[in-house]
């Protein structure tokens, strides 16, 4: 295909990356690079029958005009990064010279909201792509062995956790883990605890959002593993068996060979759609016990004064993570595609 | 299917079958009674007293005389005006589509005919605004949108969601069109088409099972986004998501979150009929992008 004719067909799909990606990933790096502008303070002199008063008042007028003029604020370099709400270079170190013992480091740590949203979102991503692999495989395995005329129902079923909406599906599941809904009152039940709430409880609202994060991912992973395995080489599996190969084992040297390419894929798109992991902090109303990157960014953007530099610099923080997250996948596609 | 290699052991296929069971259950149970649950008030739903309220629903008849109440249904839809954001939803989820689907099948085609290095950089390039989360784009978005007065349009949604869009598309309009030969197409050049001519006479009439399929991800997108909507609209013209999200926070009076509960299930009808009619592409549209691995 010639240069010209490529760049026409590609032209309008790239004009509208390059102007919404591309340029607002730069516009999020300078604006974390600016902070607004301070209230303008006066000083005004009262003077009354008992002497003169210096009296400090901010001027609004003053203050909104400066800050109309330059929308973007005053140049502050790295500040953004190092104050508390991200990096907390200063409180950081002084949290590790102060405090007696790893626990005591972590649990001041853990108080830094930057170091809370990624110490959760890293965890959340850790537990929930291996169990969801896992669980999706199962489910696939015993979709393949069911009777083929059920199948049909059987993957409508599974795809529902999947296609629903993120935030519906995790109210849906909040509503019935509440502490009046019908699971809530189970668990109570099952604890004989009757005060048991995952509204107050941070480990019982981690485990409820990872729960979340494997029920509404599962069926991804189960569709592509169970198209992979009605590819499985009969022949190879029949021979194996003839050869002596018992279950397990033509389980562990046919079928995961085969499915082990399908394995790296669900692993990498699990992996960028578990670090983005927001709307079910919406909904289990889970901020005073749980904070991801993407919340962080969020409640920053929508409180009453938008710390639209704040959530800049939360932003640019979180691609150089996923960058980091992905670099091994990038640079095996970049030799892969070398050797090619 | 007959082959012994595949026939199962008695205990192993009671196993499989009761943990095929297990899982239907916790993949459909929470729909079930969140519909159920739906059209009763909320005393029964959300009940201190017994859970077993929810299905007998005695608040429901002490309140409303019957067993079953649409009081859910009428606040959210009449009441709070849920039908202004599903018609909102409706117009974003149409145009980005379609606009989405334009863009996407051109530059898919090009993608997957180009064997020049800087196709591959572009699928690439695509891959890593993936893995972006949206929400770090929107604060790149807002000072902009206030600056040149576009926020709290729909048409800057369309247009954004559009773009967010793009490089999940192009991965699944390239790999769709890998699969249409390319002898094809280059018959068509060698008896005198130029490449236009030739995706319009003859790759058109046979891309339509990849646009389809394509364009039901697109749909899922648009319609299941909260962090655009929520943080690029206003109140007065809020789509479906975040007009639920906005029901939790300010409908904390008695009953009233059974509106959000209705508001739900209203939101769930449209999936459930998608995936009822178009099974079969969303299952090959999960897995056109793991068969090249």
């Amino acid at each position: 295909m010639k240069h010209s004719t490529f760049f026409t067909f590609v032209f309008p799909s790239l004009l509208a990356m390059t102007l919404l990606i591309v340029l607002p990933v730069a516009s999020v790096v300078t604006q974390s690079l600016y902070a607004q502008h301070e209230q303008v303070i006066e000083t005004v002199q009262n003077c009354g029958p008992f002497g003169c008063s210096d009296e400090v008042s901010v001027n609004q007028e003053a203050t909104k005009a400066l800050r109309d003029a330059e929308p973007l604020g005053r140049f502050v370099g790295l500040d953004n990064y190092l104050n508390r709400g991200h990096l907390a270079a200063g409180e950081v170190a002084e949290a590790w010279r102060a405090s007696d013992g790893i626990g005591d480091f972590w649990n001041k740590l853990m108080n830094l909201p930057f170091y809370s949203a990624i110490i959760f979102t890293i965890t959340f991503t850790l537990i929930v792509t291996p169990l969801t692999i896992i669980l999706g495989f199962a489910i696939a395995v015993a979709v393949n062995s069911a009777n083929r005329t059920i199948r049909g129902p059987l993957i409508f079923v599974s795809l529902l956790p999947f296609i629903i909406t993120p935030l519906v599906g995790s109210l849906v599941l909040f509503w019935m883990v509440d502490a009046r809904g019908v699971l809530g009152q189970a668990l109570q039940w099952l604890t004989a605890n009757p005060d048991l709430s995952v509204k107050a409880s941070t480990p019982l609202m981690w485990a409820m959002l990872m729960v979340y994060g494997i029920w509404h991912a599962a069926p991804f992973a189960f569709v592509v593993f169970y198209a992979g395995l009605q590819t499985v080489n009969q022949d190879t599996n029949e021979a194996a068996m003839i050869d002596g190969a018992n279950r397990w084992q033509r389980v562990r040297y046919v079928t995961i060979p085969h499915i082990m390419p399908l394995v790296t894929f669900v692993t990498l798109i699990q992996l960028m759609d578990n670090f983005r992991v927001f709307e079910p902090l919406v909904s289990f109303n889970a901020a005073a016990h749980a904070q991801s990157l993407s919340y962080y960014i969020y409640s920053d953007l929508g409180g009453e004064t938008r710390l639209l530099n704040s959530a800049a610099a939360t932003s640019v923080l979180t691609i150089i993570c996923i960058g980091i997250l992905l670099s091994p996948v990038l640079v095996r596609t970049w030799r892969d595609f070398k050797g090619a | 299917m007959s082959s012994k290699a595949q026939a199962l052991p008695s205990g192993l296929k009671f196993f499989l079958t009761s943990f095929l069971v297990f899982w239907v259950i916790i993949a459909a149970f929470p729909f079930v009674w969140t519909l159920w649950g739906s059209f009763k008030v909320e005393g029964d739903f959300f009940s201190k007293a017994n859970w077993a309220f929810a299905l007998s629903g005695q608040m429901t008849e002490a309140e409303t005389g019957a067993a079953f109440t649409g009081q859910g249904y009428e606040g959210a839809w009449v009441q709070e005006e849920f039908w202004r954001a599903v018609m909102n939803t409706s117009i974003v989820c149409f145009f980005t589509v379609a606009i989405s689907l334009t863009l996407s099948t051109l530059a898919g085609y090009a993608l997957s005919r180009s064997t020049f290095n800087y196709a591959f950089f572009l699928l690439i390039a695509a891959l890593m605004f993936r893995a972006m989360p949206p929400i770090t784009l929107v604060s790149g978005y807002l000072l902009p949108f206030y600056e040149w007065n576009l926020w709290g349009r729909l048409s800057t949604t369309i247009v954004v969601l559009v773009a967010i869009n793009q490089p999940f598309s192009l991965w699944m309009m390239t790999s769709f069109f890998r699969n249409i030969p390319k002898d094809l197409d280059e018959s068509a050049m060698v008896d005198g088409c130029n490449r236009f001519q030739a995706f319009r006479h003859v790759i058109l009439p046979v891309m339509w099972p990849g646009v389809i399929t394509t364009g039901l991800f697109s749909f899922l997108l648009a319609y299941n986004d909260f962090p655009v909507a929520a943080m690029l609209l206003d109140q007065e013209n809020q789509t479906m998501i975040p007009k639920i999200a906005s029901f939790l926070g300010t409908t904390q009076t008695k009953g009233n979150v059974m509106f959000a509960v209705a508001a739900v299930v209203s939101a769930t009808a449209p999936l459930f009929v998608l995936i009822l009619f178009f099974q079969r592409q969303i299952v090959s549209g999960l897995t056109a992008g793991a068969v090249k691995g």
